[in-house]
């Protein structure tokens, strides 16, 4: 299965840098969110910097939507479901690869919006570790839920549509749970956050044992 | 000798449309097999049950030893389809492509690169992006997917359509070669010159069911055919007659 | 009464003759005698619910007559998550089974669920008002609720996509049965969230409640609960026979399509060779 996985992946990796759809489309999108809060809530600094945590980790969310669309489009090229079933591979070894590709897709995002938040909302980079193990949590619930989900709307006429009202309902407990590590983390009192990182890593690991054993059933009853 | 494919009755269902209503087919080994049939008619589903992507809800339904109706994935490995889609990403090289696909079902490099090499992909179209590719090339680039695979049965749906003629030659010889080395090969098509002097054999499809007797392409003597169970019903209803070896086209 | 969805109410459903062509009549309505007791004691109950809610219990000390909505409130919530439970195990049935029933099940479950979300809500919305001045609070209980809502109504649009049946229902099914997991992991989290800022301020099942006032909250349950199984009894009844018409007849329609190789076999033998 870990072959498998690192074969998908690698894929949906390579087609994303051939593509540059992220880097040319999903990660300007994702600062202009960014700078769309500050019009929201006009850029009175103060408020900006309390509320970073929020904002940052609902971009990222709005990001995450689009790439894990991304995603699942790769699989809906014409013949591709059926070149999948036949070849044999395993459907969770699918699963966790392009899980795996959108969770690095994600994080290569999470950085580029971090550095937007330290510049645009004057936010001081406080308590690390939280901050890092956290948005890596976060970031694998995410991608592993994304890509379940992903799944479940794959080859509809409507996915575009039905993927943000399936997926943030569920991703909320996540924004909930970053949302508090961080400010915990920012605010200097990482005590308060590390439980909130524990949800996460608990959410993450649901998800990918969730997908993994679910993909195969939708690979071969849709 | 076991059959590599053997149908009896078959029935199946694409949702709720039984496309196969009744299909009786047996091919040996070796053998080239061409389905013939008006659109609509279950060539192309017949092709994809026999890869075990299409369950089988009634009758009998065995390719290479494996039984469809009770587990259709088994086969899968042991069958090649070339069908209308490509299954090839088109942000991806040609190279990058049949390597994904080489490398999921399990072959090894060397079959890899040897089926970019059969099918002329190892030159310059390489590190060509396939959607960049012309239709002949990416039919190509399936092909050495196929091939990479080292099926003991062939499906291939239209195979020749959209290709050039040098590009039609290149398959047959890589079909007449794959025959030699024991595989065998079933054909849907349409085009009436090129697949059936290429096939042993040419078995008409109308409405889902094998419907004429079991035809001889032109030069295999009417003695060395199996006779089907179709052609058995209609030899005793109807008067018998000699198959005549022109095949009558619908109006 | 029975939910076995193998049975309808009207005698066994095979895979041999549908509805339309064993020979029975279809029915004109998904009334039954068992269901028409359970709809008869339904209203009983809400009746007795009226006179307890309204007129028979107290004012609470607190809450004054707003308490009275908690009486349709709680149980309201109650069996919103029953019916999220049932959606989960019948999804979890029919990925195992496959029988069209538990689908069905799954499906009446979460829109029987969603009306009762709306109703949880409603009563809290309105329970808010004069407790503390707005309709909308960020109270634990609601904003999970509204959370919950939003999953069944996803849910729900899942259901009416317009593919392949068998396609649907088993992208319902494995929806479905991440309905339960979403809804205790969200309002965990939500719970969780909210304890920061504020105790949650909407009666729970108190144990210190007594009197008059327990017994209405018992009749609420009751009332409600009664209500919710009627409203799925029938509603699983319509899906049932909405299932049975759609059914496909595989004679039928190998016959239809051996139609077509007759007439073109026909049109084979009559040109010359």
């Amino acid at each position: 299965m870990w072959r498998d996985a690192a074969l998908v992946a690698g894929r949906d990796l390579r087609v994303e840098l051939r593509s540059r759809v992220t880097t040319n489309q999903v990660a300007p999108f994702s600062v202009l969110v960014l700078i769309l809060f500050a019009f929201a809530l006009d850029p009175d600094r103060q408020l900006l910097e309390r509320l970073a945590s929020g904002l940052y980790w609902t971009a990222v969310l709005f990001a995450a939507l689009l790439a894990i669309s991304r995603s699942a489009a790769i699989d809906e090229t014409d013949g591709v479901r059926d070149a999948l079933r036949l070849s044999g591979i395993d459907p969770a070894g699918v699963f966790v690869g392009k899980a795996a590709a959108v969770a690095v897709v994600l994080l290569g995002l999470e950085v580029l919006l971090g550095v937007g938040v330290v510049v645009l909302y004057g936010v001081d980079l406080a308590g690390a570790g939280l901050v890092v193990l956290a948005a890596l949590a976060a970031t694998v619930a995410v991608a592993a839920t994304g890509t379940l989900y992903g799944a479940l709307v794959s080859g509809l006429r409507v996915r575009e549509t039905l993927l943000p009202l399936l997926l943030l309902p569920v991703l909320a407990p996540v924004l909930i749970g970053a949302t508090r590590a961080f400010e915990a983390a920012l605010a200097g009192v990482p005590a308060d956050g590390w439980p909130w990182c524990g949800l996460l890593a608990g959410l993450a690991v649901l998800y990918t044992v969730a997908g993994a054993l679910a993909y195969g059933t939708l690979l071969e009853g849709s | 000798m076991e059959p590599v494919v053997h149908l009896r009755a078959a029935v199946a269902l694409l949702g709720r449309f039984p496309a196969l209503a009744g299909i009786d087919l047996d091919v040996a080994r070796g053998e080239i097999v061409l389905l013939r049939g008006p659109n609509g008619a279950g060539k192309t589903t017949v092709l994809r049950a026999c890869a075990g992507l299409v369950p089988v809800v009634r009758g009998e339904a065995v390719v290479l030893g494996h039984d469809l109706r009770r587990d259709p994935r088994p086969v899968r490995r042991h069958v090649g389809l070339l069908g209308h889609a490509t299954g090839l990403f088109d942000d991806l090289t040609v190279a990058d492509n049949v390597r994904f696909w080489g490398r999921a079902c399990g072959a090894d490099p060397g079959d890899i690169a040897a089926a970019m090499a059969l099918v002329g992909l190892d030159g310059r179209l390489r590190d060509v992006s396939v959607g960049r590719l012309s239709a002949g090339q990416r039919r190509r680039t399936s092909l050495a997917c196929l091939l990479a695979r080292r099926p003991e049965l062939w499906l291939l749906d239209e195979p020749h359509a959209g290709l050039d003629h040098e590009t039609r030659d290149q398959l047959d010889g890589l079909i007449g070669r794959a025959v030699e080395q024991g595989a065998t090969v079933l054909i849907a098509s349409h085009e009436l010159d090129r697949a059936e002097s290429l096939a042993h054999r040419v078995v008409e499809l109308a409405g889902g069911m094998t419907v004429a007797p079991a035809r001889p392409a032109p030069g295999v003597p009417p003695a060395e055919l199996p006779v089907s169970p179709t052609q058995e019903r209609e030899a005793s209803s109807a008067s018998p007659s000699p198959a005549p070896p022109e095949v009558s086209h619908v109006a | 009464m029975t939910l076995h969805p193998r049975t309808t109410p009207y005698g066994d459903a095979d895979g041999g003759a549908s509805a339309a062509t064993g020979g029975r009549a279809a029915p004109g309505n998904t009334g039954s005698p068992a269901s028409r007791v359970l709809g008869v004691l339904a209203l009983a109950s809400v009746a007795l619910l009226v006179l307890y809610g309204l007129v028979w219990s107290p004012p609470d000390a607190e809450m004054a007559d707003s308490v009275r909505l908690m009486y349709i409130h709680v149980p309201a919530a109650s069996f919103l998550y029953a019916g999220c439970f049932i959606t989960t195990v019948a999804s979890a049935m029919w990925l195992r089974r496959r029988t069209p029933g538990w689908d069905a099940l799954a499906g009446a479950s979460a829109e029987i669920s969603l009306l009762f979300a709306a109703i949880t809500l409603g009563t809290g919305s309105l329970w808010g008002r004069p407790t503390w001045g707005t309709y909308w609070t960020w109270d634990a209980r609601l904003t999970s609720t509204a959370l919950l809502t939003a999953l069944l109504v996803g849910y729900l649009a899942l259901r009416r996509l317009d593919v392949d049946p068998t396609a649907r229902s088993t992208r319902a099914a494995v929806l479905g049965l991440l309905l339960v997991p979403n809804v205790i992991i969200v309002n965990r989290s939500v719970e969780w969230w909210r304890s920061l800022h504020q105790r949650s301020t909407l009666v729970k099942l108190d144990p210190t409640i007594e009197g008059q006032m327990l017994v209405a909250l018992m009749v609420g349950f009751l009332a409600v609960g009664l209500v919710f199984t009627w409203l799925l009894v029938h509603r699983f009844r319509v899906a049932w026979l909405e299932y049975q018409s759609e059914r496909l007849d595989l004679d039928l329609a190998l016959a239809e399509r051996r139609a077509e190789a007759g007439h073109a076999g026909e049109a084979r033998e009559s040109t010359p060779a």
